[in-house]
């Protein structure tokens, strides 16, 4: 699986035009022919594709990632650094999204059709129109530059000495805006699908039946309507996880934030397809992990998926 | 863009910043006063090797040149535009086989070593000549470099090599780096190359890739008194609209480089405690260049290149593209290079019925649809405005019957289709002019670069008439006759047209108020920052 990845990867990287020598070359605003010529040869690129795929691939297999061009340092270095970062805008939107979006789509849910259903489902698909670099520079303008509540930009405050608790405060403070922006936008998937999940439910005959048993409408709610419609926005958690590791390139831009996502982006204007497959075959290990962890809470979710359906 | 070249409005301004800066006594006082502090400015890239020897572009210079100095720097005022930094007095033999450097006493690297001319020979032999960028070309003849003592450097050449060009290129490709560091190493990879050393006003302290780059006093700067800031800090942010707003927060204190697009300066410069600054960049004047592949039939005849230089409305492309930051170019050499500009060239007028007169001329009439011939145009991806101009040709050709075809690609794509494929009839270009036409210029025109060198002539071009007017200039040891050859070369490019200048511009600063001495020097970006101070 992951080697199809790999390959498809390469391939398409090797049939964009253009090197990571001519790009680097445009970096420094020119250079000779023996210079170029030089570092291709240092970086292997006056190779055949099939040679570079073959000892990359085979390094790979040793668990190495090889050497970054573009950056000129070690690819699980330049990972393992800006990794942390994502996971954390990530983690957090994602976690916001999906507490807000389903608390949301449980008070819309609760009463299909109600004015209140209605303007939550507009509002929310209003925001998720939105594209993500407006809702960052607006919210970036009114909450930074006018009000000066938050910081502009970046994870942290530069070279700030700051440690332990004052730290992770200094960091959160950062992170408002760019995991809002985020946050915001992918709640209304989160609270469409709670609610038409709970639209659903409505219909269905155990509800009748705790409806005629005389539960509490807040018991059936909750114990019943929403638990129910939990179990496709748990599938959606998984999906979504891969989604956003992609969808954080233009946040990242926005607040500065040294992520993946940015990661990425150079790599792809470097034409570095070491940090590319790099990134390509850890966002690829993520996500399986992701997708596993999502297995096993639905099992403890739903009784019916049982420890043989899980394993297997 | 140049205080010679601005338009008259920003000229006034600019003059009366100067005025007002050395007239007031009060604001004189602040600029004695003010010391310490940390300035923070917005930064676009990382650049993977940051050896200025090595790397002599101006993305390793803005954040290199504080740590690394070269021998002289770009002045307003000195004698021959430059002021002394780790040289103090240079002089050519008559022969022009030698350059004897009187180097500065009492200068220290950051770790403690004291900085000699074997520095300066190691630097040039080992790392400037075979394996810099420019220094390449500079320093091609380049034999050995004499150290008689621990403060003189007399470099010796093969060939006369004029004084004229190593003096305009010694700001660019004389950064020293030590050699005790770099001596029995593998150069290219050093661990210096990231980590700097060197002996500027600032030493290198900290670098967290993606966030920012951390410099800090050098408490024992041969310049007793300087540096006036305690820190400088690069801060990296990679989104246009991000270096506007985190100034206009205070976040940072300076954007140079035109961090903050032209299309925010008007409001950005009606927000207090904000100025916006052109000048500064003289010695790095960027050119809008059409490149021409005269491979193509029609493109190899003289007549439709003049037609598309008519076709081209510089005024417009100035004001509207530029937005009042740019001038128009009427050659080569821009006008802020006094030394070599020539006026007294062949220009092309604004003037459709011109081109479509002279497309005519040329037997390219128009078909039924009002075409004459398609054309591929590819304009370069590295500033908003080349892509602007792109579009903008596009449309300028059309008004002349011209079908052009725009590809746009990213950086990668684009040198490697113009510069190796050579799959291009018209691209838009912005080369550099630094200094002196033979640094980055020439190679523009002349023939005989082999395909894959970006900035150079790939578009087919060869005249043996001009070839030979650049060669005798690379070798022409007397500055008056230099300078008249590159007059020469100046009234040919412009009447030939193997391509076509259009407009020339330098970049634009935007700062707080409470930043001192900005742009006081032409390459202020990229030069040492040793006297820039902050009013507490």
């Amino acid at each position: 699986m992951l080697l199809i990845v790999v390959i498809l990867t390469f391939g398409l990287l090797e049939s964009a035009s253009g090197d990571a020598v001519d790009a680097y070359l445009l970096s420094i605003g020119g250079g000779d022919a023996t210079v170029a010529q030089a570092l291709r040869q240092a970086y292997g690129l006056d190779q055949s594709m099939m040679a570079r795929l073959w000892v990359y691939v085979s390094s790979l297999a040793t668990f190495d990632l090889g050497w970054s061009i573009a950056f000129d340092r070690p690819v699980l270095d330049l990972i393992l650094e800006r990794l942390p970062n994502t996971l954390l805008l990530m983690g957090s939107a994602t976690a916001i999204s999906f507490g807000l979006g389903s608390a949301l789509g449980i008070v819309a849910g609760a009463k299909p059709e109600s004015a209140v259903d209605r303007t939550l489902s507009t509002v929310s698909l209003i925001l998720y129109a939105i594209p993500s670099f407006w809702l960052g520079l607006v919210l970036s303008i009114v909450f930074a530059v006018q009000l000066r509540w938050l910081p502009t930009s970046g994870i942290e405050t530069i070279a700030s000495g700051k440690e332990g608790l004052a730290r992770a405060l200094d960091i959160a403070r950062h992170l408002v805006l760019p995991v809002g922006a985020l946050a915001l936008i992918y709640m209304a998937l989160f609270l469409r699908v709670m609610r038409s999940g709970m639209a659903e439910a409505w219909q269905l005959d155990f509800v009748l039946f705790a409806r005629s048993k005389g539960l509490s409408r807040s018991r059936i709610v909750l114990r019943h309507v929403a638990r129910n419609a939990l179990l496709p926005l748990v599938t959606m958690l998984g999906l979504q996880s891969a989604a956003m590791l992609g969808g954080s390139v233009v946040i990242e831009s926005i607040f500065a934030i040294p992520g993946f996502g940015r990661l990425a982006q150079e790599a792809v204007g470097g034409r570095d397809a070491p940090l590319l497959m790099g990134i390509i075959v850890v966002s690829a290990v993520l996500v399986i992990c992701v997708n596993l962890i999502v297995d096993l809470v639905y099992a403890a979710l739903d009784p019916r998926v049982g420890a043989s359906e899980s394993a297997g | 863009m140049t205080i010679a070249t601005l338009s008259r409005r920003t000229l006034l301004q600019a003059g009366s910043a100067l005025l007002a800066s050395t007239a007031l006594p009060t604001f004189a006082f602040a600029q004695d006063a003010a010391s310490g502090g940390r300035l923070v400015v917005a930064a676009d890239s990382e650049p993977k090797n940051l050896n200025p020897a090595i790397v002599a572009s101006n993305g390793v210079f803005f954040v290199a040149s504080k740590v690394i100095e070269p021998l002289a720097e770009a002045s307003f005022e000195g004698k021959d535009g430059l002021a002394p930094r780790l040289a103090t007095s240079w002089e050519g033999s008559e022969d022009g086989k030698s350059v004897t450097f009187k180097l500065r006493e009492g200068v220290t690297w950051h770790d403690g070593k004291p900085f000699t001319s074997a520095d300066v020979a190691f630097s040039a032999l080992n790392i400037w000549k075979p394996l810099q960028n420019l220094g390449r070309l500079v320093f091609a003849s380049l034999e050995a470099v004499d150290t008689p003592d621990d403060t003189t450097a007399i470099f010796r050449f093969s060939r006369p090599t004029p004084l004229q060009l190593i003096r305009n290129a010694l700001p660019v490709v004389s950064s020293v780096v030590p050699k005790h560091l770099y001596e029995g190493t593998d150069i290219a990879t050093n661990p210096a190359n990231v980590k700097l050393v060197g002996t500027g006003p600032f030493k290198f302290a900290e670098y967290k890739p993606g966030e920012y780059y951390r410099l800090a006093k050098n408490e024992n700067y041969w310049n007793k008194g300087e540096p006036k800031l305690d820190e400088v800090i690069f801060r990296v942010l990679p989104d246009r609209a991000g270096a506007g707003a985190a100034l206009e927060a205070e976040e940072i204190q300076l954007a140079a480089f035109s961090a903050v697009p032209l299309t925010d300066l008007d409001r950005i410069s009606k927000v207090p405690g904000i100025k916006v600054i052109s000048k500064g960049y003289e010695a790095l004047t960027y050119q809008l260049v059409v490149e021409i592949n005269h491979r193509r039939k029609e493109l190899a005849d003289l007549k439709v290149r003049q037609a598309i230089a008519h076709a081209i409305d510089r005024k417009f492309v100035v004001d509207t593209i530029f937005l009042g930051y740019a001038a128009a170019s009427t050659g080569p050499v821009p006008k802020n290079a006094p030394e070599f500009y020539d006026a007294s060239v062949p220009t092309y007028d604004f003037d459709v019925d011109k081109a479509n007169a002279l497309l005519d001329e040329a037997g390219y009439k128009k078909d039924a649809n009002g075409t004459r011939f398609s054309l591929k145009l590819r304009p370069a991806p590295y500033f908003n405005e080349t892509k602007q101009f792109g579009a903008y040709l596009r449309q300028a050709l059309a008004a002349v019957g011209i079908d052009a075809q725009l590809v746009n690609a990213d950086s990668a794509a684009h040198q490697k289709a113009v510069y190796t494929d050579h799959d291009f009839d018209l691209a838009v270009a912005p080369p550099v002019f630094r200094g002196d036409p033979a640094i980055s210029t020439t190679i523009l025109v002349k023939s005989g670069t082999p395909a894959g060198v970006p900035f150079s002539n790939q578009g087919g071009y060869a005249n043996p008439q001009l070839d030979e007017i650049i060669a005798k200039a690379a070798e022409t040891v007397d500055t008056a006759a230099r300078t008249e050859l590159y007059k020469e070369f100046q009234k040919l490019v412009a009447t030939d047209l193997p391509l076509i200048n259009v407009a020339e511009w330098g970049f634009i600063t935007v700062a707080r108020d409470t930043v001192d001495n900005v742009s006081n020097n032409p390459r202020w970006a990229v030069s040492n920052w040793a006297d820039t101070a902050l009013q507490s």
